[in-house]
């Protein structure tokens, strides 16, 4: 567990972000090519990272509970592949998740704090935070009050974050900008770093429900400012790239962009994640398809 | 298509004019691509000329093209018969608006004399025309009640088994592929071709007509290049339901029908009748791309 780091709270200090430069670089690292063995290790390194996610209003136990067995055992008949990382639920389910999951290494994460818009009052942001908790959620996944990082209040933005933080207890936090709404790479420079000095364990991108979510030069500017903020505090913080990314290719880009930014340490599924649902059938289609040279077809997958 | 007249016309004493050569491009998701391997090769006519260069598809087009033929597949099926036999009555008229270009180049490509390449045209049009009104009548003559001895209602429907691979008579150019495309699509299906690797150009000209037809991009691909090399990536596709075989050799045909087993592709032996015989079209040929779904209905209740 991690607390405040004590900075003042200046974002002025942040740097710019050279829009250009950013995307040149961004697109050039997606040029790589990752196949045969080094592309079966990513693979399974992605699946290992995945955030398993459902949050649909019509989501019921009955779906939870298969996605966690799909989470233990992502490809039915191999268990050398997964489990992954996390399942990502709506709080009133994470009792059902964590059930499913007992004797599992995989973690249930929930999102609180008036998912997905965050526009309801701070008490009981901290309440439904503190029952997430409190029902077993190991993980909590909050939204910022997008309204008022835009309106300029940011110490509003920071002090929420710190005291859910606080309502969190032992549960690792998750910070997410919402970056389709910052509508500037600037703006989301100073978000990663405001929601870092606040107390995230995790930066996220997006919460799925807004496009453009998780562009890799998004990505990126949320990595180079996790790298300045380690080089200043000596905190490692975690990236979550949530939304948009459905296929393996995305995902290995997504993999090259934080060894190049972060180095090995960042790769682990304890300091970076995938928010997905449809991308985890990409991952087991192409590591089937490696193994049997027989493209594949998601007929043969389950949904959930 | 008038190559050989443009450079004959490019006498000195006229004014000079660049022969613009077309470049045949395969036809995938509604777009005319390159091969991704960015390979090419010659083709050439009966009497060894070249005539222009055509991709050589690769393992990596055929999964491009399933993958397209997959997106398109389940707004194609859900469009009314009508539409469809719409659509494809507007394959037939923008056909025979380019028939003498294509009986030009069939002419070219296959050696064929004038009145013979234009009664191929004549003949794929018609055939295009024929299908076009089997569209919304096929379900009416395939689908039955059934008499059941309990209390249900209890009916069966034709649907279309989905994304089709379809691999086309070497000869005719033109008419065999035709023949073997229309009944595939014309109930919903969508396909993905292995254009003749002997004659290509027919079909890569026949794409211009299916591009301004309204036909849905996705629908129909077609890829050129080597059956040897590409058939066992179509048979062993998973997202492929069924295969529609022609003018392999025995030992190739063999080897896609195992393949196939794979998912228990479809893998109907159309009887290889000539192209031009009228038994080459006709239900039989939809039917055998089709799957009948029974539903037991209870009443009574």
């Amino acid at each position: 567990m991690t607390t405040a780091v004590l900075l003042p709270l200046d974002l002025s200090r942040v740097p710019r972000v050279d829009a250009v430069g950013v995307e040149e670089r961004a697109a050039a690292l997606a040029k790589r090519s990752i196949k045969k063995s080094a592309k079966l290790a990513g693979i399974r390194l992605a699946i290992s990272m995945i955030d398993l996610t459902t949050l649909e209003g019509k989501d019921s136990a009955g779906k939870v509970e298969q996605m966690c067995r799909k989470a233990r055992q992502p490809l039915p008949g191999d268990p050398t592949v997964g489990p992954v990382a996390a399942v990502c639920v709506y709080p009133n389910l994470v009792g059902v998740a964590k059930r499913a999951l007992a004797g599992s290494t995989v973690r249930v994460a929930s999102v609180a704090t008036g998912f997905p818009a965050g526009l309801v009052p701070l008490d009981l942001k901290l309440e439904e935070t503190r029952r997430a908790v409190a029902a077993g959620a190991d993980e909590i996944d909050m939204v910022i009050d997008r309204g008022a990082f835009l309106a300029g209040d940011h110490a509003a933005v920071h002090d929420e974050i710190a005291r859910v933080k606080a309502a969190c207890g032992p549960a690792h936090l998750k910070v997410i900008l919402e970056t389709g709404e910052l509508a500037t790479y600037d703006h989301v420079r100073r978000a990663s770093w405001l929601a870092m000095q606040a107390g995230a364990d995790f930066i996220k991108t997006s919460t799925g429900k807004i496009q453009p979510a998780a562009t890799p030069p998004v990505v990126l500017v949320m990595l180079e400012a996790i790298r300045d903020f380690y080089f200043e505090t000596g905190r490692r913080i975690g990236m979550k790239p949530a939304g948009g990314v459905r296929t393996t290719k995305q995902a290995l880009h997504l993999l090259v962009l934080v060894k190049e930014t972060l180095g090995d340490a960042w790769l682990s599924p304890d300091l970076f994640r995938l928010g997905a649902s449809t991308l985890t059938n990409d991952l087991l289609m192409q590591l089937v398809k490696e193994a049997t040279g027989a493209y594949q077809s998601e007929d043969y997958f389950s949904k959930d | 298509m008038a190559g050989g007249q443009a450079h004959s016309a490019a006498r000195p004493e006229t004014m000079t004019t660049l022969e613009i050569r077309k470049t045949y491009k395969m036809y995938v998701g509604g777009a005319f691509v390159r091969s991704e391997s960015g390979r090419s090769e010659a083709a050439l006519d009966r009497r060894g000329q070249h005539l222009a260069n055509v991709c050589r598809g690769s393992r990596k087009d055929v999964r491009d093209a399933v993958l397209q033929a997959r997106a398109a597949q389940g707004k194609w099926a859900g469009a009314s018969g009508y539409l469809r036999g719409q659509i494809l009555y507007r394959m037939a008229e923008m056909l025979e608006g380019r028939s003498e270009p294509m009986a030009a180049l069939l002419r070219r490509t296959s050696g064929a004399t004038p009145a013979r390449a234009r009664r191929e045209v004549r003949t794929a049009i018609d055939r295009i025309v024929h299908y076009a009104g089997w569209a919304d009548k096929y379900p009416a003559l395939l689908s039955s009640v059934n008499p059941v001895a309990s209390a249900y209602f209890d009916f069966s429907l034709p649907e279309p088994t989905g994304v089709v691979g379809v691999v086309v008579p070497e000869a005719p150019g033109l008419l065999g592929l035709v023949s073997d495309v229309l009944p595939v699509i014309v109930s919903g299906n969508t396909a993905v071709v292995l254009v003749s690797e002997r004659d290509p150009l027919p079909a890569l000209e026949w794409a211009e007509v299916l591009a301004t037809s309204d036909l849905p991009g996705g629908v129909v691909n077609l890829l050129s290049g080597h059956r040897e090399e590409l058939v066992p990536h179509l048979a062993r596709h998973m997202d492929v339901n069924a295969l529609s075989l022609a003018g392999l050799s025995p030992e190739l045909d063999r080897m896609a029908r195992q393949d196939a087993a794979v998912n228990v592709k479809r893998t109907p032996r159309i009887a290889a009748t000539d192209a031009t015989a009228p038994a080459a079209q006709g239900l039989h040929r939809i039917r055998a791309f089709v799957e009948i779904k029974t539903t037991w209905h209870p009443v009574g209740w």
